[in-house]
């Protein structure tokens, strides 16, 4: 009895632990968005001797901000509607019909997560270049579509393995087309699987640095985390307005992964019991 | 409504044959139980009817119209299956309606159907409910309702009440026989158990490794099994089977078996002196004597059920069961000398199996 008290205690313990470390930079980074630089660095870790909104005007008046913040949201949805829609087509063909080449397409996917895009950032360069697609947001979104897919179709085609073919039968034999049985019945039935591609591919779509480092050099076209660093001077930089701008660039992200979290959930223990 | 007629199929999965040229031909109306062991290929046959498998060769007509290469959606079926492949995300109602949706079907006409189904189906109450939410033997009513207001040529039951539970089991069985005497349409019913398929068919076909061993109502597979593949698995507690040799002399005819066991034959029994011959017996078909030959062993195991009563005999070196009506006192231990009734003995030939009056 002691013994397993002492355990969920220690567990307890532990999960409260973990969670102060999580939370830690976000509360800091939320604390620090309300200061002036100065106080930032006379007092980081107490609260703001006044709760003012001095930055996050300054941000998004002041600078470039809002132009990069709806290049990211462009970027980020486009790419995830098409990582999404391609994955689930290409997901759906490789799942539910059996034919000659299955396997090696499936692989061929799979072969994708195994090889860091970055590695291939120089022969990406120059096709994107040839392509005329440098500097552009086509570009970008085409280059993401890319590297989501591998993920994507492996997630996917993965559940779409797990539902049973009777419903596909019993769906043939009740009139619909193959199209039909894909829409209403198969799809509708992938949601959490979807949930979990989008948000495991739209999370780093919407951090990333690299890419839009390489490829973007206009500023009018730079995304959030590739603008963010205009603030970080050489020789000085304003850390309450670069604190405001991450506020503001971690919230979309987080007010989806919130209102998902229990489709995502749903989608990680699938098939975890009867 | 229409019959259904396979000729001559055969099924491969690559160099594999699994069907080996079936012919059955199911009349308009009839109630056709495909049955046999697992893996006999009973599913594959219903499967190819439905065209969700392919046919390697022959024909299967249905309505007389050829439908080898006829989709699904187009050979106007309705199938039910083990699993009941109820779509989750739909309401009962949607779950019945979404066949004539796909067809345009008119609204009030939908929902005219789709309410007479619940209607004879008991499912007037839970039509808004989702298939989660409902029992086993619910989900299976809609999983039937579907196939109703389609109202097909032919139902297919695909081993419909096998996920249920035992008493469940058997009032479906009856819903289901209901059901068919009240719309007539032809269905054809696949299940491995012997019981549902004697209870419920009209006829039935009995399968094993891709052939038909037997084609026929429930009690001529009974009565007159074509061998012993059939003799053994229609009928429970299973038919004895006693192996031994067959002895002439004059117009008697003698089994002789293992352990000394002698049984008399009537002198009209076909085969020839010295031939290789089983002896089939049904349970009930045994009576007990004083002494005389018979098959002699004793009692091993006494199982009474009430209405009757089970022995299990050690004799011919290996396990005869019996089954009593009447009461008698049963010892185990005991010796006891059991004779088939001569009238409804069986003899098949040991070598091919084949019964040797059927020839």
């Amino acid at each position: 009895m002691g013994g397993e008290r002492a355990k969920i205690v220690f567990i307890q313990l532990l999960l409260a632990f973990n969670t102060l470390l999580m939370l830690y930079p976000i509360v800091a980074m939320l604390l620090s968005a309300f200061k002036p630089t100065a106080e930032i660095y006379a007092t980081p870790f107490a609260l703001p001797q006044e709760w003012r909104l001095d930055n996050f005007a300054q941000i998004w008046t002041g600078t470039n901000f809002p132009r990069y913040l709806l290049n990211s949201a462009i970027i980020t949805a486009t790419s995830t509607a098409s990582i999404l829609i391609f994955g689930t087509m290409a997901a759906y063909g490789l799942a539910r019909y059996q034919f000659r080449g299955n396997e090696v397409i499936y692989l061929f996917f799979l072969s994708g997560l195994m090889v860091p895009l970055k590695l291939a950032i120089i022969p990406l360069f120059i096709q994107l270049r040839d392509l005329d697609l440098l500097d552009s947001r086509l570009g970008m979104v085409c280059v993401y579509t890319a590297m989501g897919l591998p993920s994507a179709v492996f997630i996917l085609t993965g559940f779409l393995r797990s539902l049973p073919g009777e419903l596909e039968q019993s769906a043939r034999i009740d009139g619909a087309s193959e199209a039909r049985i894909m829409w209403s019945i198969m799809l509708p039935l992938t949601r959490p699987a979807l949930v979990i591609a989008g948000i495991h591919n739209a999370v780093p779509i919407w951090n990333d640095f690299f890419f839009p480092l390489v490829f973007i050099q206009s500023d009018p076209l730079k995304t959030l985390p590739q603008g963010l660093t205009v603030f970080m001077g050489e020789y000085n930089t304003d850390w309450g307005v670069l604190f405001a701008g991450l506020t503001i660039a971690a919230l979309p992200i987080t007010i989806i992964y919130i209102v998902l979290s229990k489709q995502f959930i749903a989608g990680m223990t699938h098939g975890a019991i009867k | 409504m229409a019959g259904v007629v396979v000729t001559n199929v055969e099924k491969a999965f690559g160099s594999t044959k699994v069907i080996h040229g079936i012919n059955v031909d199911i009349t308009d109306g009839e109630f056709v139980v495909l049955v046999g062991p697992s893996g006999c290929g009973k599913s594959t046959l219903l499967r190819m009817i439905a065209g969700l498998e392919e046919i390697t060769g022959g024909v299967i007509k249905i309505g007389g119209r050829e439908v080898n290469h006829v989709p699904p959606k187009d050979r106007d079926v309705a199938m039910v299956f083990q699993n009941y492949a109820l779509y989750p995300h739909m309401t009962v109602y949607d779950n019945m309606a979404f066949s004539l949706k796909l067809r345009k079907a008119d609204k009030s006409l939908i929902e005219e159907r789709v309410r007479k189904a619940a209607d004879i189906l008991n499912l007037s109450q839970l039509l808004q409910r989702y298939p989660r939410q409902l029992s086993g033997g619910q989900r299976q009513r809609v999983a039937m309702g579907r196939a109703i207001v389609r109202d097909p040529q032919v139902f297919l039951f695909d081993e419909p009440l096998s996920n249920l539970d035992a008493k469940l089991r058997v009032a479906m069985r009856t819903e289901i026989k209901a059901l068919h005497q009240r719309l007539k349409t032809t269905t054809v019913y696949v299940t491995h158990d012997q019981v549902e398929a004697m209870t419920m068919a009209d006829r039935i076909v009995v399968m094993h490794d891709g052939i038909v061993e037997q084609i026929g109502t429930p009690l001529e597979l009974y009565d007159h099994p074509a061998n012993m593949f059939v003799a053994g698995f229609i009928g429970s507690p299973a038919m004895n089977f006693i192996p031994g040799t067959l002895r002439r002399t004059g117009g008697a005819a003698v089994l002789e078996a293992a352990g000394g066991v002698r049984v008399t034959l009537p002198g009209s029994v076909p085969g020839s002196d010295g031939q290789k011959v089983t002896l089939g017996t049904r349970p009930e078909h045994l009576s007990i004597e004083a002494d005389g030959d018979g098959i002699r062993g004793s009692i091993l195991v006494v199982e009474p059920t009430g209405a009757e009563t089970q022995i299990v005999v050690e004799a011919a070196e290996q396990q005869v069961v019996a089954v009593f009506s009447e009461r008698h006192h049963f010892q185990p231990g005991a010796p006891i000398i059991l004779r088939p009734r001569p009238e409804a003995m069986h003899l098949f030939d040991t070598a091919s199996g084949r019964h040797l009056a059927s020839r």
